[in-house]
């Protein structure tokens, strides 16, 4: 069988020389273009239509005082937070899939939404804390979760298998201290940590934008920098050390700017559930390309978030139906066929 | 002094202690192979010897430093490992695969230079596989899948390799095919090899410097037709033989004594016999 994988070769007479994979880069491109069109899409959907002709106008500056209030003001930090989660939680999903060497070791399955979850919930039911709070207590619980499953799957080096294992155990853990909580709670603070809970892009702001914009800023020079060593790191980390890889330091940085990515993005829009667990299997089997595939995974996280809030938007009403809810029913579903391909395939 | 060393290593996991001040020289130039019973830390010793275990006593010395103290990419540009499980990506080709062997070269500005792309072609080519270069791997068979691991060894470009018993899992034809490639590395190429087989006719055949380990010590090292007897053989298995000369090669071939009464011939032929 002959590969369908074209590479380019780009080199400059003083030795440098860069490889680009072009179907990926295609892949990449296509739903950058995606992602972006769904969000002008998006930012005209509401109670007050508007084309999307209008907005892109409203965005250049050009709009009317109203469109520019509702465009700039409302629907598009909400559609940039949405961009961001969704990326955030697609290049996660990656990062934790490829260091796992697993599909399922995605940060939903690992327990790090429910470790936001559980801050968030300690916020809003024993401190009834403000949106900020909540928001810091889901960062926090997520990072706390994440340095828990580290430490407890440590043995000589993390390896795929027990981190996966060690991450469902937890994820167990916190479901049912989660469920404490909630028992605890009044009527009032149960139905908002339950919207919470949902994961929703509802009511969402700049104040969300900026520090996912912040983070991005960090971790993605960081990624960039291992995003070569982790390509080594999935033929096993002897093979991977056997090339000059320092196999534990690039693992941790990784699991750290996915925790990292994890914890903000739940703190900005809840658990939304499966992107994480879904975005890199398909980029995957878009791009036909091995390899982490970070990128795409990124991308696709960004168009399957808004898609999903478009669906939702379009067929339920503007904030009737919070996005987690729908990419539940979707990322549910896909998990379901993981787990019988997977199963048929001997690997679980 | 030669280049790669262990000096006085405590080697272990967690706290199973697996060899206590074992001292061991790789002569340069050699086809270095370790032989011994399972569990006598013949493998530990491989993973020590490529830095992939940390010694938790003693050091070992590439070029005269301290081997975890070097730059991983550096040492990476100098001793290469074939280990014994690798994962083939999902969906990878042959090209690509033995591509990633050029890693320690390359950074991010340097991802891909035609010194790159040569080395690669003439890796495949004297391993046999190029090809099979567009070839997916998980599409070849055993024997064909170590061979583009070792091209990926190769393309590395280090004057020494370790390899963790490169034949294990293949038919008797593709061991045969694996070591003679390893014996043409070492005799055309002139690299350094060090590797841990579990047959002492193949390591008495192929190696030109044999370390025999037991409970993590040397129990003896030289040339196999110097060091392959009867008694090491006794001392190292616990099992009867004689060894006689491989008709092939010369060198020392071990036949294990017949145990069951009828079933052994008696009389002619004996070199050396040791009784247990």
């Amino acid at each position: 069988m002959k590969t369908t994988q074209v590479t380019k070769t780009l080199r400059t007479p003083g030795g440098l020389s860069v490889r680009l994979d072009i179907r990926s880069a295609v892949v990449v491109a296509v739903l950058l273009v995606a992602a972006l069109a769904t969000s002008v899409v998006l930012i005209g959907t509401g109670d007050f239509e508007i084309p999307a002709v209008d907005v892109l106008r409203t965005l250049a500056g050009h709009g009317n005082a109203g469109q520019e209030f509702i465009v700039n003001e409302l629907r598009l930090p909400r559609a940039l937070v949405g961009l961001l989660v969704g990326g955030a939680l697609g290049l996660s999903g990656a990062l934790f899939q490829a260091v796992s060497r697993n599909p399922l070791g995605s940060p939903d399955v690992l327990g790090l939404g429910q470790g936001s979850t559980a801050g968030a919930l300690v916020m809003i039911v024993i401190f009834g804390g403000s949106a900020t709070q909540v928001a810091l207590g889901a960062l926090v619980g997520g990072t706390v979760t994440g340095v828990a499953i580290y430490l407890l799957a440590w043995k000589r080096g993390v390896h795929g298998y027990r981190l996966v294992l060690v991450g469902i155990g937890v994820a167990a853990f916190v479901t049912a201290v989660n469920g404490y909580l909630l028992t605890k709670a009044d009527f009032v603070d149960a139905a908002r940590a339950t919207v919470w809970m949902t994961g929703s892009l509802g009511g969402r702001g700049w104040d969300q934008v900026w520090p996912l914009l912040l983070l991005f800023a960090v971790v993605v020079p960081v990624v960039g920098a291992c995003a070569r060593p982790l390509r080594m790191l999935e033929m096993g980390d002897d093979a991977a050390g056997g090339l000059g890889v320092r196999v534990e330091r690039v693992r941790m940085l990784l699991l750290v700017s996915s925790v990292g990515l994890t914890a903000a993005a739940t703190a900005a829009a809840g658990p939304v559930a499966f992107v994480a667990l879904t975005a890199p299997q398909i980029a995957r089997r878009l791009t036909k390309s091995p390899g982490p595939n970070l990128l795409a995974a990124t991308c696709m996280g960004a168009t399957l978030l808004l898609a999903a809030d478009l669906a939702s938007q379009r067929a339920f009403g503007a904030d009737q139906l919070p996005v987690g809810a729908v990419t539940g029913v979707v990322g549910g579903l896909y998990l379901l066929w993981l787990l019988v391909t997977e199963r048929k395939a001997g690997r679980i | 002094m030669n280049r790669l060393a262990a000096d006085d290593v405590t080697l272990g996991y967690d706290q199973r202690v697996i060899a206590e001040k074992l001292s061991v020289e790789i002569p340069d130039n050699s086809f270095t192979v370790i032989v011994g019973p399972n569990a006598c830390g013949k493998s530990t010793l491989l993973r020590a010897l490529s830095r992939m275990l940390k010694p938790t006593a003693g050091r070992v010395l590439l070029d005269g430093s301290v081997i975890q103290s070097m730059p991983a990419k550096k040492v990476a540009r100098t001793l290469g490992l074939l280990p014994q499980s690798s994962i083939a990506p999902d969906g990878i080709t042959v090209g690509d695969l033995v591509a990633r062997g050029r890693y320690p070269h390359q950074g991010l500005l340097r991802q891909w230079s035609s010194e790159d792309e040569r080395v690669v072609r003439e890796s495949m080519e004297s391993t046999g596989v190029a090809e099979l270069a567009d070839r997916y791997v998980d599409e070849l068979s055993g024997g064909q899948r170590q061979r583009v691991w070792i091209a990926m060894a190769l393309a590395q470009q280090t004057p020494l390799l370790l390899l963790d018993e490169p034949t294990t899992y293949l038919d008797i034809q593709h061991q045969i095919d694996v070591l003679d490639l390893c014996a043409e590395l070492h005799e055309e190429q002139g690299r350094t090899l060090v590797a841990v087989l579990h047959d002492l006719n193949h390591a008495a055949r192929y190696a030109t410097h044999l370390i025999a380990l037991r409970g993590g010590e040397v129990i003896a090292e030289g040339a196999p037709k110097d060091v392959v007897t009867a008694e090491l053989v006794d001392r190292l298995f616990g099992m009867a033989c004689q060894v006689i000369d491989d008709p092939e090669t010369g060198t020392p071939l071990v036949v294990p004594a017949a145990r069951r009464a009828g079933k052994r011939r008696g009389g002619a032929g004996q070199v050396t016999t040791a009784a247990s």
